[in-house]
Formats: C-alpha cells, sequence, structure tokens
C-alpha cells in the first residue's frame, strides 16, 4: 500500500510525512506538559499554570519552540543530512570539546553552557549528530560491517568520541546512552553473539551489584549471585537449544551425522535441565526448610559439571559449537566473579562506592533508598484511575527527589494511575515500533541506519529511565523523552525524530 | 541493500525486545498500583499531618449564675524526635526555663515506651505543657530555631473563687490507664481528676476535632487538605450549672478554718446541695498547671488529709441527730404512739446495762424526748422493737425491718451524689450481728445503735439528707451538686422522689420535737426571730473528744434549707454544731448574717480546738 503510493509520481512531500509519528510526538508532548504542571504546581498558589516563571509556564514555550523547529526541519531538503552530517558531526564534537571550560559547576556536572538566561546542555545535541554520521558512514559504498575489522572500528570510534567527551562532562547517564548503539549494530549485521556476551555481562553486573547485600533463602545466600548463577544456566540450556539443536547443526537431511548430532543433543539437555535445574531447585529447598547453606555454591558446582560434560560432548561429537557454549559459561563465571572481587574484596570502601554512585548504583543522599522508595511510592499511591490532575500530593509536596526532571513518570503514576500510566508506556511502545516499520522502509542504508539510531536511544531512555523510577533500574539520571522538564533535552529529541521523519519524507522522491 | 536482507529478522528481535520491555513494566506498574494499599497509605501518612482540635471545656457557675470556673489559653511544648537534630540545647533550655538534666530526663521519658506507649520518632511528643502566655512567647520568638519543636494551643483552667476545691475537683493530665479505658485519650491529654470536674468528664470535655494539614518533604505545613473540606470542627464541651450557692459555702468554710469536719446543706424539695464543706480544704487555684504535680503530692501528704471530701467520704457516729430515723421507725412499727412515755432517770437501766443521760424530767413523751435529747427514750424503743416477739418471729426479722427502715431513709448505701468517691457508710444488719455474737444478741446487745452510736456511721451528706427527708415529711430527691447542664437533661435519679417507709404523719410528730429542741430543748440557740427553725443536736462520742453534731432545717413550713453540721472533737452538739447551723441557715435565708451573727460567727472562728500534734 505504502509503496504503491510511492510509485505514484508527484506525490507531495506533505503527503509522504508520517503523520501518525507526528501524532504519537504531539500527545506524548500534551502528557509531558500535563506531568510537568503536577510535578511544579505548589500547593495554594495562585499562580497560572501558564506563567512563564514556573516551570510549567516555561515548558510551553519549549513545546512551542520544538514544534516550530520540527516543522523548520520539515522544510528543509533531506540531502542537506546527508551532505553536511560530518560537519555537524564535527562542530557537535567541538561543541561538547569546549562545554567543560564554558560551563558552570551544577551539581558536579559541567555540561551546560550558559546562553543569556538560558543553559543548554550540548550532550542533548550530540546524540543526532552522532545518529547522522554513523549512518553517513554505514552507507558509504561498498560498506560491509561483517568481516571488516576497520569499519567495526571506525564505527566504533565515531560512537565512542562523544561518548568519551560526555563522561569528561560528568555527565555518565548520558554517555551511556552512546552504548545503545550497539542495538543499532545488531541490525546491520554485527554477529548476535556480540551484542549478547555484551547484554549478558551487563546484566550480570547490575544484578549481581545491585542484589549483592539482600539475602534471601534462609537468609544465607546472596540474592544478587544467585540470581546471576541462575541467569548462567538459564542461558546455557537456551543456547544448546538455540545453536545445537540437530536441525541447527546440519540441516535437515544427513541421516547419519543427524544421528549423532541428535543423540548429543538429547543427552545434553538431559544432563543440563536435570542437573541444572532439578539440582537447583533441590539445593533451594534444602536451605530454605531443612538447613540453611549458601545455594551460590551448589549452583557453581553444578555449572562446572555441566561445563565438563558440554566439553565432553564437544570432543565425543566433533561438535564444536558445545565447546563455544561451554567458554561462554566459563567467560561468565569469570567476568562476574572477576568484577565482583574487584568491587568488593580489591577497592578499598571508598573507591567501591565511587564507582557505585558512578553507575547508579548507589544515589544514596539519606542512605536508605529514600529516593527509590519515595518514587514508588509516589506511583503506587496512584492506584488504577490516579489521585487526577494536580491532586497528587507525593510530587506535590516534593517528597519525589527531580520529580520534575528524571522522576517525571512519578507524576503520571501518582496523578494518571495505572491506566494513565500504562497508556504513556503503549504510547511510547507504538513509536517505537512505528520506527522500526518506517526505518525499514527506507530505500538507502542512510535513512534505514539513522532511524536505528533513533530508535536505539529513544528505547534506552525508556527502558533506564521508567525502570529506574519503577525501581528496577539503577539510578541513572537521563530524561524521558517529552516528559523531562527541559529545553534541551526537548530539542535534542524533537531534532532527533524529525531529522528522521524528514529523511523518510523524501524516500519517494529518492525512488524516482 | 545485499547482504541485508538476511538481517531482515533482526527487526523482528529489536521490536520483540521493545514489546518485552513495556510489557514488563507494564507489569511492574499493576504490582505497585493495583496489588496493595500499602503505598496509598504510605504517601497519605507522609503528605497528610492530623492535628487535634482541643475543645474549650465547658464552663463551670454556681445556682446563681456566678462563673466559678472557665479556660484560660496556655501552650505545650511539642516535639518530633526525629526532627529535632541540632537544635542548640542550652538555648532552648534557657528559653523555656529549664535545666539541662531536666531536659535529659524528659527526653529519656518520652522515648521510654512503658511510659509512654504511643511513641513514635515520626510524631508529635509532649514535651512540656501548659506554659503560659509570657513563657510561651519568649519560646515563639526562637521557635525557629528549634527545628522539631513545635506547639498546640490549650486552655488551662481558671477559678474565680479559693472555695469548693472540693466540689470543682481539677483537671490534670490523663494516666496510662485512662488511656487505656478510654479511646478519646491520648498522652498528655487532660482529664478531670476530682470533683465535678471527673463525674461530668463526659460533658465538660467536649469533643475533639482534627484538622488535615499537607506537610512537605522538610515538614513544613503547605496548609490544609481540600481546604479544609474533611476537618472536623472541635465541639465545646457543655457548661455546668452547680445547685452550690458560692457565699453559702464561702461562709461554711470560713467558719470551719482550723477545724476538722463537714457542713451540707441541701434544697429539701429538689436534693439540690446548696453547700458542701470539707475542712481542711485548699485553693483550687494551686492545682492549676504545671505545679499540679507536686501540689497534688504535698497534699496527699498532709496528715489532715485535705483531699478527703469528708462531706461524702468521712464515717461518722451520727450521734443524737439518729434519733429522729429511731422515732419515725417506731412510730411506723407501732412499738410506740406519739403519747407513749419511758421512764429515764439519768439514762437508760435494765438488766445491770446503763446507757447514761442527763437531767430531765421522767417519764418523757416522744416530742419531749426529741427536744431534751433522751437517751433513755430511744433504748427502749429499740430494746422492745427487737424484743417484740408478736409482731416479729426473731430477732433477726425485727433487726431486718429495723434496717429496711434505714436503708430506705438513705443509710447504709451510698446515696448516689454527682461526686466521686461517696462511701456508704455502716447499717448492721442481722447477719452483721450474727457474726460478731455467733447468733446469741438481743436488743440490749445493740442498744447503742438507738442513740446513732455503736456500729453505726454515716457520711455527713447522709445525715443532711435525713434532715432534708423530715423535712419533706417522708421522702428526698438524691443530693446532687450540678444542676443544671447545658442542653442536657439531668439524670433522672437527681429528679425522682424516693419515698421512705414511714408515714408522713409520723414526720409530723418529729417535726414537732425538733421544733421544741429549738423552741425550748438543746437547740435553743438555733432561734430565729424570722423563721421556725426544727434541728436535733449530737454530741457523737468516741475516742478522743466529742464530736460536735448538727441535724436541721428551716423554715418548719415549706422548708427552704435542711442542713447537716459535723465539727470533729468539737464537744456538744450546742458548741459548734448548732450555731454553725444557725449561721448557715440565716446567711441563706436572708442572704446575709446580721451584724450579731457575724459577731457571734468571729468569736466561734477564734476559737480553737486542739487536733494534737498532727494539725501542726
Amino acid at each position: 500500500m505504502e509503496k504503491q503510493q510511492g510509485r505514484t509520481k508527484g506525490k507531495s512531500i506533505v503527503g509522504s510525512i508520517d503523520w501518525l509519528t507526528i501524532l504519537i510526538y504531539a500527545i506524548l508532548l500534551a502528557m509531558g506538559w500535563m506531568s510537568i504542571c503536577g510535578a511544579s504546581y505548589d500547593y495554594g498558589s495562585s499562580t497560572s499554570l501558564l506563567d512563564p516563571s514556573t516551570r510549567s509556564g516555561m515548558q510551553v514555550v519549549w513545546i512551542a519552540s520544538s514544534m516550530l523547529l520540527g516543522g523548520l526541519i520539515l522544510l528543509l531538503d533531506d540531502r542537506l543530512f546527508d551532505t553536511f552530517a560530518y560537519l555537524i558531526y564535527a562542530a557537535l564534537l567541538a561543541l561538547l570539546f569546549v562545554t567543560p571550560f564554558l560551563a558552570h559547576d551544577i551539581k558536579g556536572s559541567h555540561s551546560w553552557i550558559k546562553i543569556g538566561s538560558f543553559s543548554l546542555q550540548s550532550a542533548e545535541f550530540a546524540k543526532f549528530a552522532t545518529s547522522l554520521a554513523v549512518a553517513k558512514f554505514m552507507s558509504s559504498y561498498g560498506f560491509q560491517l561483517q568481516g571488516s575489522l576497520k569499519n567495526f572500528v571506525v564505527c566504533f570510534l565515531l560512537i565512542a568520541m562523544p561518548m568519551a567527551l560526555i563522561v569528561m562532562q560528568r555527565e555518565t547517564g548520558s554517555a551511556l546512552v552512546y552504548t545503545s548503539f550497539f542495538l543499532m549494530l545488531y541490525r546491520e549485521g554485527m554477529p548476535g553473539s556480540i551484542l549478547f556476551a555484551g547484554v549478558s555481562a551487563v546484566i550480570y553486573f547490575v544484578v549481581g551489584i545491585r542484589f549483592a547485600e539482600d539475602m534471601v533463602i534462609g537468609g544465607t545466600t546472596s540474592l544478587g549471585v544467585f540470581a546471576v548463577e541462575a541467569l548462567i544456566l538459564v542461558f546455557l540450556i537456551g543456547m544448546v537449544v538455540v545453536y545445537t539443536r540437530p536441525s541447527v547443526v546440519y540441516g535437515s537431511h544427513s541421516s547419519g551425522e543427524t544421528h549423532s548430532s541428535s543423540k548429543a543433543y538429547r543427552s545434553t539437555m538431559l544432563v543440563m535441565c536435570l542437573m541444572g535445574i532439578c539440582g537447583m531447585g533441590i539445593a533451594v529447598v534444602v536451605s530454605k526448610y531443612i538447613f540453611p547453606f549458601d545455594v551460590t555454591l551448589v549452583q557453581g558446582v553444578l555449572i562446572g559439571i555441566i561445563v565438563l560434560y558440554l566439553l565432553y560432548t564437544a570432543i565425543a561429537s566433533h561438535i564444536i559449537r558445545y565447546f563455544y557454549i561451554a567458554m561462554f559459561a566459563i567467560g561468565s563465571m569469570a567476568f562476574f566473579f572477576s568484577a565482583h572481587t574487584i568491587l568488593y574484596k580489591v577497592l578499598e570502601p571508598h573507591q567501591q562506592k565511587r564507582v557505585l554512585v558512578l553507575l547508579g548504583l548507589q544515589d544514596d543522599p539519606k542512605g536508605t533508598g529514600y529516593n527509590v522508595i519515595q518514587a514508588q511510592i509516589a506511583i503506587g499511591s496512584g492506584g488504577l484511575e490516579g489521585k487526577g490532575f494536580l491532586n497528587g500530593t507525593q510530587t506535590k509536596l516534593k517528597y519525589v527527589p527531580e520529580q520534575e526532571t528524571d522522576f517525571i513518570f512519578c507524576t503520571v503514576g501518582e496523578e494518571q494511575g495505572f491506566i494513565g500510566s500504562a497508556a504513556v508506556l503503549g504510547l511510547f511502545l507504538l513509536l517505537l515500533l512505528r520506527i522500526i516499520y518506517v526505518s525499514e522502509r527506507q530505500p538507502y542504508a542512510f535513512g534505514r541506519v539513522y532511524g536505528y539510531c533513533v530508535f536505539s536511544i529513544f528505547l534506552f531512555h525508556i527502558l533506564i529511565n521508567v525502570g529506574m523510577v519503577l525501581g528496577l533500574m539503577p539510578v541513572i539520571g537521563i530524561p524521558l523523552p517529552f516528559f523531562s522538564y527541559g529545553g534541551s533535552s526537548l530539542w535534542g529529541f524533537t531534532l532527533l525524530l524529525f531529522i528522521f521523519l524528514r529523511i523518510d519524507a523524501g524516500r519517494n522522491r529518492m525512488l524516482r | 541493500m545485499s547482504g541485508n536482507t538476511n538481517l531482515e529478522y533482526r527487526k523482528y528481535v529489536l521490536g520483540f525486545a521493545a514489546v518485552l520491555i513495556v510489557a514488563l513494566y507494564v507489569l511492574r506498574l499493576f504490582v505497585l498500583q493495583l496489588t496493595s494499599d500499602d503505598f496509598k497509605l504510605r504517601a497519605d501518612s507522609n503528605a497528610f499531618m492530623k492535628r487535634i482540635l482541643f475543645p474549650a471545656r465547658g464552663a463551670i457557675s454556681d445556682r446563681n449564675g456566678t462563673l466559678l470556673v472557665y479556660n484560660q489559653p496556655a501552650y505545650d511544648i511539642l516535639v518530633t524526635m526525629r526532627e529535632q537534630i541540632g537544635v542548640d540545647t542550652l538555648d532552648l533550655c534557657e528559653t523555656l526555663g529549664i535545666d539541662r538534666a531536666w531536659y535529659e530526663r524528659r527526653m529519656a521519658e518520652i522515648k521510654d515506651r512503658n511510659r509512654n506507649p504511643g511513641y513514635s520518632p515520626h510524631t508529635q511528643q509532649l514535651f512540656m505543657s501548659q506554659l503560659s502566655t509570657e513563657e510561651f512567647s519568649r519560646f515563639q520568638e526562637k521557635m525557629f530555631r528549634f527545628q522539631g519543636f513545635s506547639f498546640q494551643k490549650r486552655t488551662i483552667r481558671q477559678y474565680t473563687t479559693n472555695h469548693a476545691a472540693h466540689i470543682l475537683g481539677d483537671v490534670g493530665e490523663v494516666s496510662p490507664k485512662d488511656i487505656e479505658a478510654d479511646d478519646y485519650y491520648r498522652a498528655g491529654d487532660y482529664i478531670g481528676k476530682l470533683g465535678v470536674e471527673s463525674s461530668y468528664e463526659r460533658q465538660l470535655r467536649g469533643i475533639k476535632g482534627t484538622e488535615i494539614l499537607l506537610r512537605d518533604v522538610h515538614g513544613r505545613l503547605k496548609g490544609s487538605y481540600h481546604n479544609g473540606d474533611y476537618d472536623q470542627h472541635p465541639i465545646p464541651g457543655k457548661n455546668l450549672t452547680l445547685s452550690i450557692d458560692i457565699e453559702l459555702q464561702a461562709l461554711g468554710e470560713r467558719l470551719m478554718q482550723g477545724k476538722l469536719g463537714s457542713i451540707v446543706a441541701i434544697e429539701p424539695s429538689t436534693g439540690e446541695i446548696l453547700c458542701m464543706v470539707s475542712s481542711p480544704t485548699y485553693d483550687p487555684r494551686e492545682m492549676v498547671g504545671r505545679q499540679r504535680g507536686r501540689k497534688h503530692m504535698e497534699l496527699s501528704r498532709d496528715p489532715m488529709k485535705p483531699l478527703l471530701n469528708r462531706a461524702i467520704m468521712g464515717l461518722y457516729p451520727p450521734g443524737s441527730t439518729f434519733k429522729t430515723s429511731q422515732a419515725l421507725t417506731f412510730l411506723e412499727e407501732g412499738i410506740i404512739t406519739p403519747n407513749t412515755e419511758y421512764p429515764c432517770s439519768h439514762g437508760f437501766r435494765f438488766k445491770g446495762l446503763k446507757v447514761g443521760c442527763h437531767g430531765h424530767g421522767s417519764p418523757l413523751a416522744l416530742v419531749p424526748a426529741i427536744a431534751t435529747s433522751c437517751n433513755g427514750y430511744f433504748c427502749w424503743g429499740l430494746y422492745h422493737m427487737l424484743g417484740n416477739h408478736t409482731k416479729y418471729h426473731s430477732v433477726q426479722e425485727a433487726m431486718t425491718r429495723w434496717k429496711d427502715h434505714m436503708v430506705a431513709m438513705g443509710f447504709g448505701y451510698q446515696l448516689g451524689v454527682d461526686l466521686p468517691g461517696e462511701k456508704r457508710g455502716l447499717i448492721p444488719n442481722a447477719d452483721f450481728y450474727d457474726k460478731a455474737y455467733r447468733g446469741s444478741w438481743n436488743g440490749l446487745t445493740v442498744i447503742s445503735i438507738s442513740i446513732g452510736q455503736g456500729e453505726v456511721t454515716l457520711t455527713p451528706l447522709q445525715i443532711a439528707n435525713l434532715g432534708a427527708t423530715i423535712a419533706n415529711r417522708g421522702w428526698f430527691i438524691t443530693p446532687h451538686i450540678v444542676k443544671e447542664i447545658q442542653d442536657e437533661q439531668l439524670d433522672t435519679l437527681y429528679t425522682r422522689k424516693r419515698y421512705t417507709h414511714v408515714a408522713s404523719t409520723h414526720y409530723e410528730t418529729v417535726v414537732a420535737g425538733m421544733a421544741r429542741a429549738v423552741e425550748g430543748g438543746t437547740c435553743r440557740q438555733a432561734h430565729n426571730s424570722d423563721y421556725v427553725v426544727c434541728g436535733k443536736t449530737g454530741t457523737a462520742q468516741n475516742r478522743g473528744h466529742d464530736h460536735s453534731v448538727f441535724m436541721g432545717f428551716a423554715p418548719r413550713v415549706n422548708p427552704k434549707i435542711a442542713i447537716a453540721v459535723y465539727v470533729e472533737n468539737g464537744g456538744w452538739g450546742a458548741t459548734f454544731g448548732v450555731p454553725f447551723g444557725a449561721l448557715m441557715m440565716e446567711q441563706y435565708l436572708t442572704g446575709h448574717l446580721s451584724e450579731a451573727s457575724e459577731q457571734k460567727a468571729q468569736a466561734l472562728i477564734n476559737r480553737p480546738i486542739y487536733y494534737g500534734e498532727a494539725a501542726r
């Protein structure tokens, strides 16, 4: 249907714009503004919500200017972005570089440049610039990600340079956003195993450290270590299923080989399920009800036995994939325990704390997870329908920290309830899926790569920000797109999204 | 484009990742928002501060509308432990006029959950109570420096008079027991402790209100919730009008200065108590505010027991005043007629038993026997009643009949006055004597109860009520101290007539006897030319010097006041009892004392009674 339209000659730019995305954008902006009103409104204040001296009034200015900005971008020629991609990238890198020298110290961060009475955060604008540069590079003639180390390294550098500069501004959260480019790289051909290994490492680290101190199952087992070791077991079983099924190993027809590989597959699955799942289950029950002991030790032994069996199978069946899976298990255990050991045994307590705070695993001015608890109270107290517009007590009385910026989702939860907050998440999901859809319809790699960059950045922001507010993710201070207060982030996200919409709107002309 | 075709499936992987994350978060939202009320409650306890609004306690005035007790603003200092960090203790102590040791001790007391069961470091706790306006203003100036300290406005009781302490009672901080017994109270609240403050606590205290305030993360109050729509205004306590006449009460207290005992006056037609003096007494104004505890302790250690309300707690032998009740009983039982005469030669002599009497004519009929307070007459009466085997089957039955008459006259049990701590006194019954004498007793054994001695004890209130009953010729209304409660009916107990078992014609005979006593008998001093007084003296024997007792009423027709005077160790009834009774009647019936009476009063006040070392 779309493609048919595309072939229609003389189709206007206006007709090619993805109006659905703009509609979602507009709804999110409106809901975002309501949340800002809720978060910044002061009880007993008679000031209008539109008064520019209030944050809600100021946000109206930011929203209006963003819409203007978006409109301007749609008026530009889409070839401009392709042409000037590197130039824009270089300019933003320069801006990022000078920022710490011009910036004032705001809560230890050196990322804000003051222009008149406004402050701009340069890091927010580096995202679209980096996306453009990466898209330009990856769409160059004859570009291949797979099998070319040089290409991979250049890509990596394009992403890593702004990241490093932002770390220098002490904005670790914003810098971490760039790790999301791996999602785009995966779509463009990076081996899935790298993404999987990367994601696994992050999960091991975050889960392992965040819950390290929670003792469960009879009080002798660290939840963090237990969860990570259980995850490793689950990953191993998953990998055996995905990579060593007989049909995967040797296609569907070659009876002799299939016989031996299916035999190896069946026995491995049996051993893993028996040892892994049943063994672990028994250990948990014994520790909880009979006598408490450290279940993680049993898990370690079980993983060890499984690794030995995998190695044996690799040799016996001549299927090298079992070897790789065994290596994954060894790598996982080695990574997790070395990280754990370095953090808790090698580092001094104050260094430990610095690492944890840097990674957002420990951000406790009051020492008891106060912020996260207050955020959860705010959301939890909203119930099904919420307390109503401007009626949230938790946010209105400033119990939630950073409630207009990083913790803005609390206001949605408290005032709009489950219905409102689930609707917001639903809208974000719709936006993300729409971006995938639009990316996939791009005729050239430039548009598609840029589209996946946009997707990755939005997904990362939502994953971290909402997860943090819900108490599922470490406290990393990054804004929730279109909701968090502030001109820089709103302009940054608007630029990112509308450049993509403009590129998409030009797809038909390109085909001509 | 080539090479991408086999990667296109990855869009599903990424799309699925997005769906998975959102699904996980929606599930988390579901758990947080819809599975428990816990977060809602925690948000409420964060944001809402319920402040109790204390109602004004009801005012108390006397029967003529003279205000006796009212309220004055006072301030309590509160502390929230969790918030009072970094306060300059020295400065605080100086401002409040306390020392460091007191501060430390008080803080420890607050935190001690045994003494302060409702303690929480997050809520306001009472630190210091009842600061005067001046004391408070010094604190208020500096309050911003004392983080975690706040105040609440309360009222304290103020008294216009230094009289009637036992009747009015006072208020003090609730005890842990009070808190446990009644949900109304929280630590630091006040409760009526004695007198009507205690017995009418429910009416006086009113109903507390609450104000819901919003409190931000720094503990600052941000105004009321929903413009106070959910606030409850306090309902002030009800005002009480007492039946006492404060002038009469004042005179009674003046007369009893330096003496132990009690004066109780009752309006016979209504049962309203006109005055209730218990001596020694104390100044109710000293039982206010922070010094109450110390003062109370001091009074409770005084060997003269000034806290004891002798009018309802003092158990005394009624002496000869009791003879009136005996006369009524014998008449009703047909043991005697008004014309029955008994001999008396300086007392009752029979089978070796002798009850002495003073000189008067013999034999005597009932009216002169009452007028001269002849012991012999009433001893014979009781002896004949308990020994009457034709009328009663046994001495036990006769005794039971006697006891029933006594109980019907309001003896032996609490009358039910609306004050706390009333005693019942003792009227012995057949069982009592069966136990005491192992069943072997007769009229002679117990003969002294007929003249108000022996085992019989009454409270002064019961003696006064006897006077009221005779004045009414056979009925009384339960004596009570509260005449009116604002917007509320009195208990029917205080409006209903209670009849004795004796016919009113018999009462007329006794009234005649009491009138004769004033005309020319033992109560001559009580004579007044303006109205006819009826009276009966009593000289109650006890281990020490005799008690001086008087019971009477006036006028004879349509009586307005019945009175009992009991002066411990005062000697003859005529020494203090009769003149005191006469003065009180004069004050109440004419509204003042004549000059001669005033001089007489002063002379009596100046006449000391020696109570031994304990009185010093």
